[in-house]
């Protein structure tokens, strides 16, 4: 694989996201071009630098440990297209 | 008309409430009778239900700090028994919200009301609403030009007063860049300020919910209500919320406005540099005094931000499964199908093309070069402001480069439209907050004028001194109160 281009369906498969011919064929460029912009930063020196997740110090914060009541069965399926014993209806994952 | 409630801001608003000169019921109906009438060729607003909001506008307590204040909100925050449809046709119809976002448990119990829901780029992934999935959006001030984004709708409703004042959410600009578009005040807060619960996550570590009002006296009042730690966002800040209304003394002697020489350079439209020169001078004559600071990474700001922002995106969007909510495939082979079928009706073009560019960045081979890369230069960002802070309270500028753009002007070339967020990026990387108010107006084609938005950067948690800035500019001019021309 050329490490400047972008295999697009490759990265659609990882992302789950089906593409058309066209679509595949537009964002190759596209990405391609985003990509060739955000390479500048190769140029710049970076050694010795912290990398930096969240612009603000993250900590945990802690509670005791309580049980509290959820929001319940029915609200969490309140928006489900496919349903099943009162549980999510997922798509086959092992094969038949 | 004229005398219409949908033209006050929050402060008039509770003037006339606590004189008895309207009641909020009254109020809500010049309100939904302003949309009908004024948001037809605008597309502020995907949807709202006028029934609820007069319901609770009969109970109203206009002694609550926001009682019977009616607040539009963008379409990603969660607003329980209303749509959230984050303007995509994943989640377009088929979606209701079962709780309320930490925002609006905020809002109710400071009174206010809830009240439409407004347009956006689709899941927030855009700089001029043109990537809304449902409905396409205008600049009230020129119907040809995009409202700017991701917030487009929230700034469209305030400015052309089909709304008091509204909640948007900036990642990139995303509430400053549609406010200076459209004519309107727009704060971004400090990131930790507001909570994010209820906000649907587009990158986690830049996403921020805001005010976007018709005066920074607004948005002082609507942050002091929304602002504060909480129990559901671990990134929610502790610090004491302060009252930042009495921030608001008009007094800005002394304060060091910094200029950065890299965003003072050829690429700003000269009728905007001329709008901010102004501003400038304005400012210095209330005792303001300018000094020169460099930001010397600004220009790797887009390329850090676009593989920060979307390496998130891929992650957060993951959820988006259509197994629990949302559009679902019809009868798949597979679970892998059933993701690759769901997500690509339901997912528009910007939207596929972040999810995909995120993954790659994140990708195997790739991460170091990108990712981690981009999170050390955010690194170098963040230390350019602290720097630049320590010879200035606040860093000025254009909001953007230019007055709002034409529709299709950039819509197919991505990456034309992400180096128009040239001088909003760097904040969310760095974490401070910033606002946008309007300092002038320019002349584009047909005898048309555009707003202009000043930007007012400040460190952390200084949303204090960035609307005294702000304030004191509105309290001195008139270019926050000019409105679009009538249709």
């Amino acid at each position: 694989m050329d490490k400047d281009k972008i295999d697009v369906n490759y990265v659609a498969e990882l992302a789950r996201i089906e593409l058309t011919n066209d679509e595949a064929e537009r964002f190759s460029a596209q990405l391609d071009d985003i990509l060739g912009y955000v390479r500048q930063l190769e140029g710049l020196d970076v050694s010795g630098i912290e990398a930096m997740a969240h612009a603000t110090p993250v900590y945990d914060v802690m509670r005791e440990d309580q049980s509290r009541s959820g929001e319940g069965t029915k609200t969490a399926l309140a928006n489900v297209q496919e349903s099943t014993a009162d549980q999510f209806r997922v798509t086959r994952v092992v094969e038949s | 008309m004229s005398d219409s409630a949908a033209k006050l801001s929050i402060v008039e608003l509770q003037r006339d409430y606590r004189s008895g000169k309207r009641t909020p019921s009254e109020a809500i109906s010049d309100i939904i009778e302003a949309i009908k009438l004024n948001d037809g060729d605008v597309g502020a607003y995907l949807s709202f239900d006028p029934e609820m909001a007069l319901d609770e506008a009969s109970n109203a307590d206009i002694n609550l700090p926001l009682g019977g204040v009616p607040i539009a909100i963008k379409d990603l925050i969660n607003v329980k028994g209303q749509p959230c449809t984050c303007a995509s046709r994943f989640l377009d119809s088929s979606y209701t919200s079962t709780y309320d976002a930490t925002v609006i448990t905020r809002l109710r119990q400071a009174g206010a009301i809830p009240l439409g829901r407004t347009n956006m780029d689709e899941f927030a992934m855009g700089s001029s609403t043109e990537n809304s999935g449902l409905r396409s959006a205008s600049n009230p001030w020129d119907v040809d030009r995009v409202p700017g984004g991701s917030s487009g709708g929230s700034a469209i409703c305030v400015s052309n007063d089909t709304a008091i004042a509204a909640l948007g959410s900036d990642t990139g600009g995303s509430i400053r860049q549609p406010a200076s578009f459209c004519g309107c005040v727009g704060l971004k807060p400090t990131y930790g300020r507001v909570s994010r619960y209820g906000l649907v996550a587009f990158a986690s570590s830049l996403d921020q919910i805001g005010p976007m009002t018709k005066t920074s006296e607004d948005a002082a009042l609507l942050l002091s209500v929304i602002s504060g730690s909480d129990s559901r966002d671990s990134t929610a800040l502790s610090d004491v919320v302060p009252d930042y209304s009495s921030h608001l003394t008009g007094d800005i002697k002394g304060l060091r406005i910094g200029l950065p020489k890299e965003y003072f350079n050829e690429g700003i439209d000269a009728d905007v540099r001329a709008c901010v020169d102004e501003a400038i001078s304005h400012l210095e004559k209330l005792g303001a005094k300018i000094v020169d600071v460099s930001l010397p990474h600004t220009e790797y700001a887009i390329a850090t931000y676009y593989i920060i922002a979307t390496a998130e995106a891929s992650a957060n969007l993951a959820r988006f499964d259509g197994v629990r909510y949302g559009n679902r495939a019809v009868e798949p082979n597979d679970i892998l199908e059933h993701y690759r079928l769901s997500r690509a009706a339901g997912f528009g073009d910007e939207v596929k093309r972040r999810i995909i560019l995120g993954t790659y960045v994140l990708s195997s081979g790739y991460n170091d070069a990108y990712y981690v890369r981009a999170q050390k230069v955010r690194t170098l960002i963040r230390k350019d402001f602290a720097a630049a802070f320590n010879q200035a309270d606040v860093i000025l500028s254009p909001t953007a480069p230019t007055p709002a753009f034409k529709s299709g002007e950039k819509s197919s070339d991505p990456l034309q439209m992400y180096l128009a967020d040239i001088f909003t990026i760097a904040a969310n990387l760095a974490g401070i907050c910033g606002a946008s108010t309007p300092c002038g107006n320019v002349q584009v084609e047909n005898g048309r004028t555009m707003p202009v938005g000043l930007q007012v950067l400040g460190p952390h948690l200084s949303e204090g001194t960035v609307l005294r800035i702000t304030d004191a500019f509105e309290k001195t001019t008139d270019w926050h109160r000019l409105r679009p021309p009538t249709r």
